[in-house]
């Protein structure tokens, strides 16, 4: 039998795809355990307990001096600059996009200067950012709208541009508007693709907001990151890091869940 | 099956070879090959300048040694590394040595104290003239580094606390760009930022590390096992320091190269350097250095700086008290617990030094 045909069943597939997380857990344990014989006192790969003890402080008991609870704190901060960004670009990338996907005029003056702009790397305009606009929220929330935006523009106006030409005709031959068209026919087919273009814009906009918050911050998840790097707290960033992982996971898994919710038609033929 | 067996065995092997920490190191009988890092700093310059200009390993090789001496761009990275076992000694401040990698078990000795700052660092306030009027500001700074110590202390000497202002972390990098911007009125940061800052109009300097002397040490550390291994490299190092911090401070034309160089080592000029070594206490003879790290006041300085490490929960989260570190001073005073003495002053090397028995 050819190998591309060795299909895993359910139990094994099961099995398979646990086996790189349990090689993962298991190679973290070894190298914690033979770090922590040779000393005891080890930040870099801590025992389990001193996790365990970390994630209590950290999530479930107020703070020393604020009385915050860390965690939620962080994650509270994050949450609210991310929502910001990505709906920021999300407004912006279906006005543009669609604008542009819809009227060859528009397409035109945008198309260009979009594929410019995507073109630059958001982080070497952080600087001008934090000059410009402040150490605040501004400048943060800025940098994943700078980021993400041009790229979803692109992509919608791809989407939009790629719906059959027979359908806008039909469109036309009822009598519809240029602005009935672009409400009634490309609107709602380039929604879904909206969303999920989204859902793959979530990670790179993790990536702006810990870079934003490195560098000047009062709160955040990846202001805590940064902060505690200092004192090569690994019991800090290791849940840090696994918590970042799974609000993504689950941003990700409710974008795609409205969408399914929202646009039921647009399933048919995935 | 193989394959999985494979992954099994490798991808632990893998795991740590990618972190580069493999916890046991072959070690030879006596080691004769060491690792130093270093990072810009006014009073860690020499150290740059000695490898660069062959200091470095005329001292070595007068020990049999071979030491390597790497510059870090990033403080905290260095510390890091060295916390995590790749290099024998750092440059570091007093209070990064005993939270970093004292805190992190990795037993330190202060071989060298090479200088303490004496207004390298600074409180400065947007458009006040006195500390008072830091009530209710935000203040800019690198959070749980010398510079939020300072604060405490200037707060202190105000009969103010950290409760009566609010802390924003920024990078240091971005501490005079962020000066400039209108929602920034108090920072707290240290040289060449300062000097910069302070000659924008609006910025006034309210409070400085000269106010509070001796208390912001800047040190070379080795690991106490390194040492004990072979104790020819802290002789080395103290040869080293010496050897070039009389040159630094030396009025002839090899001086003024050694300081025009480090200036433009450290991203300044020979007068840029000179204004900033005069807000350094430098320690270029060893008496003084000795008299500096026997004297009582050490004591006092350290139980200060692990109040307030202890205080920020900076000594593990586990840590019932301030002693949960020992730290042993010259004549054997320790303060904390005496079982997990971590961090070590000694005048050691530097009293061989003082005496020429280098």
């Amino acid at each position: 039998m050819r190998a591309i045909n060795i299909r895993p069943g359910r139990g094994t597939a099961l099995v398979l795809g646990l086996l790189p997380f349990a090689a993962l857990a298991v190679a973290y344990l070894a190298g914690s355990a033979l770090r922590l014989a040779e000393n005891p006192s080890d930040k870099l790969l801590p025992a389990l307990t001193t996790l365990a003890a970390s994630i209590d402080l950290l999530a479930f008991t107020p703070d020393r001096r604020t009385g915050d609870y860390l965690l939620w704190a962080d994650t509270a901060a994050s949450l609210t600059r991310l929502a910001w960004g990505l709906g920021i670009a999300a407004s912006l990338a279906l006005v543009l996009g669609l604008l542009a996907g819809v009227l060859p005029v528009m397409r035109a003056l945008l198309a260009p200067f979009v594929a410019f702009v995507s073109m630059v790397p958001p982080l070497a305009l952080l600087p001008i950012l934090f000059i410009v606009m402040g150490l605040g929220e501004t400048s943060k929330i800025a940098l994943i709208v700078i980021g993400i935006t041009p790229i979803l523009i692109r992509d919608l106006m791809l989407t939009a541009t790629a719906l059959p030409r027979e359908m806008i005709v039909k469109a036309e031959t009822l009598s519809a508007s240029s602005w009935l068209i672009a409400l009634r026919v490309v609107l709602p087919q380039v929604m879904p693709r909206l969303i999920d273009s989204l859902r793959l814009q979530i990670g790179p906009a993790f990536l702006f907001l810990i870079a934003a918050e490195a560098i000047s911050s009062d709160a955040g998840l990846g202001y805590r990151i940064f902060l505690v790097r200092r004192y090569l707290a690994m019991e800090v960033i290791f849940p840090y890091v696994a918590w970042i992982t799974l609000l993504a996971v689950l941003l990700d898994l409710a974008l795609s869940s409205l969408r399914r919710r929202m646009f039921p038609w647009a399933e048919v033929g995935r | 099956m193989t394959m999985i067996r494979l992954a099994r065995m490798t991808l632990p092997a893998l795991l740590l070879a990618a972190t580069g920490l493999s916890a046991t190191e072959a070690r030879a009988e006596t080691r004769t090959d060491f690792k130093v890092a270093w990072s810009i700093y006014v009073g860690w310059m020499p150290w740059g300048h000695a490898a660069e200009t062959g200091i470095v390993d005329r001292w070595a090789d007068r020990y049999g040694l071979t030491i390597e001496v790497t510059q870090f761009n990033d403080y905290v990275e260095s510390i890091n590394q060295y916390t995590a076992g790749a290099y024998d000694a750092v440059t570091l401040t007093n209070m990064d040595a005993l939270s970093i990698p004292a805190a992190g078990g990795v037993d330190t000795t202060a071989v060298i104290v090479g200088d303490f700052s004496a207004g390298n660092d600074a409180v400065i306030l947007k458009d006040a003239e006195s500390l008072e009027e830091i009530r209710g500001r935000s203040v800019n700074l690198v959070e749980y580094s010398v510079s939020h110590y300072l604060l405490a202390r200037a707060l202190e000497s105000v009969d103010l606390s950290e409760r009566d202002v609010s802390v924003v972390n920024t990078a240091d990098p971005d501490m005079v760009g962020a000066f400039q911007t209108p929602g920034v009125t108090a920072m707290v940061t240290w040289n060449p930022m300062v000097a910069e800052i302070a000659a924008l109009p609006d910025a006034n300097i309210v409070f400085q590390s000269g106010q509070i002397p001796g208390e912001i040490i800047d040190l070379m550390a080795a690991s106490t096992a390194a040492l004990e291994e072979n104790p020819d490299f802290g002789k080395a190092l103290a040869g080293i320091w010496y050897e070039t911090a009389a040159l630094m401070v030396s009025d002839t034309p090899e001086g003024a190269a050694a300081r025009a160089a480090m200036g433009a080592a450290s991203g300044t000029d020979q007068a840029g350097f000179e204004a900033q070594l005069a807000a350094t206490r430098l320690f270029d003879d060893p008496a003084d250095a000795v008299a500096f790290v026997t004297s009582p006041d050490l004591a006092g300085t350290m139980d200060r700086v692990r109040g307030f490490l202890f205080d920020k929960g900076l000594l593990g989260p586990v840590a019932a008290s301030a002693d949960i570190v020992g730290i042993e001073l010259p004549g054997g005073v320790i303060l904390g617990d005496p079982g997990n003495v971590m961090l070590r002053f000694t005048d050691r090397f530097m009293r061989m030094a003082a005496e020429g028995a280098l």
